[in-house]
This record gives C-alpha cells, sequence and structure tokens, in this order.
C-alpha cells in the first residue's frame, strides 16, 4: 500500500540502522521515551530495538489512551449501561478493559446490557437516530486524534436535534502528560525515569501541529521529534534525536513532514474548541491527578453531555492486585517485571488496561517480544 | 485505536468521501479536512480524514533515509 510498504523497507531499515550505529556515541547512552503506544507496537512488531545499538534504548511511555482511562470511569460508563438504561456506544479497544469487581463492557453486554462496538461517531449518530425512544451515549476516549470527530458529531446532533444522544467525554490531552513525566516535582525520585528525548505522536500532531511543544522544549531541555509510525520513520526519529543530543541541541523536530506542519489541522482545532474546553483535572492511570490534562464539552452544550444528562459519580478504584500497569505507564517498570504478565495475564484474558489494546506495552511484550528480554539475558 | 492509515479518496459526496484501504472500500467523513480532491491521499482514523498527506514531503523523507547510507548530512 502506497505510503505504508515504502516505509517498511527491509534494506532501507539496515542502512537507517548503519548510519545510527556510526553515529551514536558509544561513550553514552540514548534513552528514549516513544509516548504513544502506536510506536511501541511498531518498535515491537518490526524489531525496531534490535536494529539500535544497545546504548539506544526505547522507554515506553504512557500514550495508550485505553490503558491510561482510570478503572472508575469504567465503572461510570457500565452504571450507565446497567442504571439507567442508556445504550452506550464505544471503539472496540474499551470492550475488554477491566472495571472493577473483574467486570467489563464486554461482560455486561452478554449479561444483556446494551453496548455496541462503532468504528466511528457516525455510527454512534446513526445509532441514536434509529433508536429515537433510547437514551445514546457515545462513550468518548482517546487523545487528539479522537477528539475532532466526537466534535463533528455533537455539532452535528445540535444541528439534527437529536434529543437521545449524548457524550461521556474521557478525551486526554498528550503535552500535559508530557510535561507530567518531565516535572520533577511531581515525582517521588525513585519513581523518576532518566529521558534523554521523545519521540512525539504523529498522528497526534496531524491534528495540533508541531507547536504545542515548542515550550516544553524549552522549559524541560529535552528535544522532541514528531515521528511516523512506520519503522523507517520511527528509526529516522531515534537518529534525528540522537543528532540533536550529539550536537548539544535542544528543539522541536518533524520527521513526519507528509503530514504534519507547525500549525497542525486549524479546521479541526476550531471545532475542538467550539465544543469543548480544558478540564481542570482529570486522573490518569499510572499519572495520577493531571491538570488541564483533559477536555470537557462547554456549558453551551450540556444536553449533550452525558456528565450533565446522567449522574455520573466519582469513582475511585483499584487496579487488580499486582498489575504494574501504572508503573509501566511511566517507563518505570517493564510488563515482565510483572509477575502476572504471561502466567495470569494475557490478551485472551487481560488483568490490566496494558494487556487490551494492542497499542499497550504488555500487548506489545506478549505478542512480538515476550522471549526477547528473556534471550538478551541468558546471551549476555 | 489510535492507528490511523493512509488511503486514497475514489469518490466525494459532499462531506463523505469513500476510500481504498488496502482493497477494501470504506465511507469517512470529510468533515476535518478542505479542499480535498477524488486521488488525494488522506490519513484514515475512526472514520474521519484527520489530514491530508503531501507526495512531495513524502518523497523527501524516502530520500533522506536512502542518504543516510551515503553518510551525508541526510
Ligand atoms: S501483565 Fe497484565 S497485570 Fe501485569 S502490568 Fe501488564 S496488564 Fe497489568
Amino acid at each position: 500500500m502506497k505510503y505504508i510498504d515504502e516505509f517498511r523497507s527491509k534494506e532501507l531499515a539496515h542502512t537507517l540502522a548503519d548510519a545510527i550505529a556510526r553515529e551514536a556515541d558509544t561513550g553514552r547512552e540514548y534513552r528514549l521515551m516513544e509516548f504513544c503506544g502506536g510506536h511501541t507496537h511498531a518498535i515491537f512488531r518490526y524489531g525496531v530495538q534490535e536494529l539500535m545499538p544497545s546504548n539506544v534504548k526505547f522507554i515506553h511511555g504512557p500514550g495508550c489512551p485505553v490503558c491510561v482511562l482510570p478503572i472508575g470511569r469504567i465503572d461510570n460508563a457500565i452504571e450507565l449501561v446497567q442504571q439507567h438504561d442508556v445504550i452506550l456506544c464505544t471503539y472496540g479497544d474499551m470492550m475488554r478493559v477491566p472495571a472493577s469487581g473483574r467486570n467489563s463492557l464486554l461482560k455486561v453486554k452478554a449479561a444483556g446490557g446494551d453496548v455496541r462496538m462503532v468504528w466511528s461517531t457516525q455510527d454512534a449518530l446513526k445509532v441514536a437516530r434509529d433508536n429515537p425512544h433510547r437514551q445514546v451515549v457515545f462513550f468518548a476516549i482517546g487523545f487528539e486524534t479522537t477528539t475532532p470527530p466526537t466534535a463533528v458529531a455533537i455539532e452535528q446532533a445540535a444541528e439534527e436535534r437529536l434529543a437521545n444522544f449524548s457524550v461521556f467525554c474521557n478525551h486526554v490531552l498528550t503535552p500535559a502528560a508530557i510535561r507530567k513525566i518531565l516535572e520533577p516535582a511531581e515525582t517521588p525520585e525513585a519513581e523518576q525515569v532518566a529521558i534523554d528525548g521523545f519521540l512525539g505522536p504523529s498522528h497526534v500532531s496531524a491534528i495540533i501541529g508541531t507547536r504545542p511543544y515548542e515550550s516544553l522544549v524549552e522549559k524541560y531541555r529535552k528535544p522532541v521529534v514528531i515521528a511516523g509510525f512506520e519503522p523507517l520513520d520511527v528509526m529516522q526519529s531515534a537518529r534525528m534525536l540522537i543528532r540533536q543530543l550529539n550536537q548539544g541541541r535542544v528543539e522541536v523536530e518533524n520527521e513526519y513532514t507528509r503530514v504534519v506542519t507547525r500549525e497542525g489541522n486549524r479546521k479541526a482545532q476550531a471545532l475542538v474548541a467550539r465544543v469543548l474546553e480544558l478540564r481542570r483535572n482529570f486522573e490518569w492511570r499510572g499519572l495520577g491527578m493531571v491538570p488541564s490534562s483533559a477536555l470537557q464539552i462547554r456549558s453551551g452544550w450540556s444536553e449533550f453531555d452525558a456528565e450533565q444528562c446522567f449522574p455520573v459519580p466519582e469513582i475511585t478504584a483499584s487496579d487488580v492486585r499486582g498489575c504494574e500497569c501504572p508503573q509501566i505507564l511511566r517507563g518505570v517498570k517493564k510488563p515482565v517485571d510483572c509477575k502476572l504478565f504471561g502466567a495470569v495475564c494475557t490478551p485472551e484474558n487481560p488483568m490490566g488496561s496494558c494487556m487490551v489494546s494492542s497499542e499497550g506495552a504488555c500487548a506489545a511484550y506478549w505478542s512480538y517480544g515476550r522471549f526477547r528480554d528473556g534471550s538478551q539475558e541468558t546471551a549476555a | 485505536m489510535c492507528l490511523a492509515m493512509p488511503a486514497e479518496v475514489i469518490a466525494i459526496d459532499g462531506e463523505t468521501g469513500k476510500v481504498n484501504l488496502g482493497g477494501v472500500h470504506k465511507e469517512i467523513s470529510l468533515a476535518l479536512v478542505e479542499d480535498v480532491q477524488v486521488g488525494d491521499f488522506v490519513l484514515v482514523h475512526v472514520g474521519y480524514a484527520l489530514n491530508k498527506v503531501s507526495p512531495e514531503e513524502a518523497k523527501q523523507t524516502l530520500a533522506m533515509f536512502a542518504e543516510a547510507g551515503l553518510g551525508g548530512a541526510g
């Protein structure tokens, strides 16, 4: 497929690997956090880590929207179905995420709850049109990529006067999470991870552009390269970070120029700004409360806000005992450090959110690399 | 979940477009993009085109990968 196959060429991967090996200074380590689960997935699927010199390390970050959603919000969604009899529309990835008491939306559906998987917010609108006598709630999750489609749906619902449609908004913001990771005052010393630079998510920047990272880079003095999701993109972006570090530069650079500009998609940004506004505080699994890190529906659109239409209490719920998702999402631990990994927790029977989505670090380790860390240890 | 794919727009009807996603034809919303023409490639995510793909920039990026083999500044 065009714009995919060329960026997966084996030959060029080796060319880039050689270039990186030449350029990386053997006297130091390069610890690069790939913020986004899409990158984690690519790194594992294509064996990118193995193509890197041993002193270039990828640290997996919290950029998996399913993984960072706190359990309490899934419990809220389940309550909407079971206590308020709504039709809940959700993206497929949410179905198997463990909620409190070993519950999940999939189990709720199996028990007769009306939970429907949708591909797009357009499908959710259709469900509302087709069921005028039922309340339909779209369970909106995701980073800046999935936010504009939610905003489109709300505007469309208003235009069509769809009185039975609302959105349970859980959209979160990438730069706020990176700030949280870099803010030393916010993390106990033992939990701080050394990071030299970031691979920034490219699809997020297709919407927000590269500009929102500029102030972060200036303040925390860590380079960011907006990196495409194909393996060659990841490698070239790592190379660009290595160069910045070698030359003592600290900048926002853009590897994914085929889609991303500094300004991003202004039309989408304007749409989001019309319908959504900053939430003062939002809880992230792994990162805890992060100020100004999420969006909520503006008061002018409150009739489409499920949190205004239904009681949505704040629920504090804890992870399954032994699940290390919170530490894994911060890059402090690896999936193989979790005692449940592979033994009790697998993609078929996930105990934590990081095992559910293909972008979760545990799922990536399980699918592509579960023996790799072990074999490296034996080789050493 | 965050995965998005480049796909070619093969038909446009108002704010709805049809794309070819690896041989599969899918209807997507073009509400988020401007000036899309049939034949353009767009980045498709959860049923929406997020942005257009620039053929010139893609070419340049690929050239940069190839230049890495020359030990140049690429
Ligand atoms: S392996 Fe399972 S239980 Fe362990 S951290 Fe990952 S998701 Fe949680």
